[in-house]
């Protein structure tokens, strides 16, 4: 094929209404309190993770909210489940067990 | 006591009702003028308020049947003009009568924002698109929210900050009241149509006051609300009259779509029509926000630069129901201490 010398950028806007919100509906079932968060980014600012690699815990949720979890499952490894975020959190976010449930959701539902 | 002194009060929202109360409380004389054919304002076409959810009308009820003996409600008519002389005050009305008065109160209040305006959201122009004060009207009625094709809507949106926090429109304050308005709307769908989801799109959530952070934490908690963050950019309808949001999801950095079928914009305060024309008559000092200033924000925020005017409640800005009450109270308190002692 010739070559034009251009090409078509993939869309980089979250489309709401197409994304899959599986995990999100999951997560709201077993884990409710993490419909709390206000998006402080206490927990990301404490996160021992955080500290050394990319992750970033409160925007990984908030992008999970729109339905976005492309990045989901390498991200989620980089936990190492100290629980520092639980602690920090002013809405009392059970973040230990969204991580749990979220790894049984990857696997669940992929 | 013979020669009462006399208190005009201009408006009969709920700050001028709660005025004439407790000056009439305290033994004057006292006459209110309002433009409408009923009392109590925007707070008696309000169905609830937040964070109580007590109804509009029941604040104005409760001002009504305290008015401490107040009868002389001139009803239907505006100031067409007011003369100072030794005596105090001559104020002339619309309907060619006129009264003298040894102290004004001007209670004006404030008139919602013209979400004409923000052209970009469609109001007026696409059917799905309503206000707040619409939503008020409606659950005032009694009615269910009914999209344009008579279907009750699976997504609401509601905007946060329209009219205010915009230099566009020319409003760079904060209303103070929509946030918590929106937050207790958002509520009241999810009540109504439990099968509805609702969507809230702000900038910030002030929940500065007492029981506004719970009333937040209860629409998470209990009602399933969802908030994002990010200001309404544009909306436009699809060929079915459902309507497509685009906006900034700052939390994540990046754009995002969506579609609703019914959208909330919730409306700022502006300062009410006739408040400019009574200033310039008077010689008050309007802000630059056109809503009227006080001589001392902190130590005489009720009297003006011309003394035996005094401002009290939302035509000094936008303010809760509790805060207008409050001042008006406050107010009360002001002209009392001048009439008996000169300051």
């Amino acid at each position: 094929m010739k070559d034009f010398g251009f090409n078509v950028q993939p869309d980089f806007a979250i489309d709401f209404d197409r994304n899959d919100k599986r995990i999100t509906e999951y997560l709201a079932i077993h884990e409710p309190s993490l419909n709390l968060c206000i998006g402080c980014g206490s927990c990301t600012g404490t996160c021992t993770a955080g500290h050394f690699t990319p992750f970033n815990i409160r925007q990984l949720h908030t992008l999970l909210r729109r339905g976005e979890t492309s990045r989901l499952k390498p991200e989620i490894k980089k936990c190492m489940f100290c629980g520092k975020c639980q602690l920090v959190c002013p809405r009392g976010v059970n973040l230990r067990n969204v991580i749990l449930r979220l790894n049984r959701a990857i696997e669940r539902i992929g | 006591m013979l020669n009462k002194q006399r208190i005009l009060i201009i408006g009969a929202g709920i700050a001028g009702l709660a005025t004439a109360g407790a000056l009439a409380g305290n033994g004057f004389e006292v006459v209110v003028a309002e433009k409408e054919n009923q009392t109590g304002g925007h707070t008696r076409k309000w169905d609830r308020l937040f964070p109580s959810r007590r109804p509009g009308e029941e604040v104005v009820g409760y001002l009504e049947n305290n008015l401490n003996g107040v009868t002389d409600i001139k009803f239907g008519v505006t100031v067409t003009g007011v003369i100072r002389n030794e005596a105090g005050f001559l104020v002339q009305f619309s309907d060619n009568t006129s009264t003298t008065a040894d102290a004004l109160v001007v209670a004006t209040g404030f008139q919602v924002f013209d979400a004409h305006i923000k052209e970009e959201y469609g109001y007026g122009i696409y059917e799905n698109v309503i206000t707040s004060a619409d939503l008020e009207a409606l659950f005032r009625e009694g009615k269910r929210l009914t999209t344009s094709e008579g279907k009750h809507p699976s997504r609401v949106g509601l905007i946060h900050c329209v009219g205010s926090r915009d230099e566009k429109v020319g409003n760079l304050y904060c209303s103070k009241v929509c946030c918590a308005t929106g937050v207790k709307q958002a509520i009241e769908i999810r009540e109504q149509l439990p099968e509805c989801e609702v969507f809230s799109f702000y900038m910030d959530l002030r929940m500065y006051d007492r029981h506004f952070e719970e009333l937040y934490f209860e629409a998470q908690q209990q009602w399933g609300v969802n908030f994002i963050r990010g200001r309404l950019s544009e909306c436009s309808e699809n060929p079915d009259h459902t309507l497509l949001l685009k906006t900034e999801d700052t939390l994540t950095g990046r754009p995002l779509r969506m579609n609703v079928d019914m959208l909330v914009l919730l409306v700022g305060f502006i300062p009410a029509p006739g408040t400019r024309e009574i200033a310039e008559m008077a010689g008050l000092q309007v802000g630059s926000d056109g809503f009227l200033n006080s001589l001392d924000e902190h130590f005489n925020d009720n009297a003006t630069t011309v003394p035996g005017i005094f401002i009290t409640g939302a035509v000094k800005g936008p303010t809760t129901v509790v805060n207008a009450i409050a001042d008006a109270r406050a107010t009360a308190q002001q002209i009392t201490s001048w009439l008996k002692t000169g300051h």
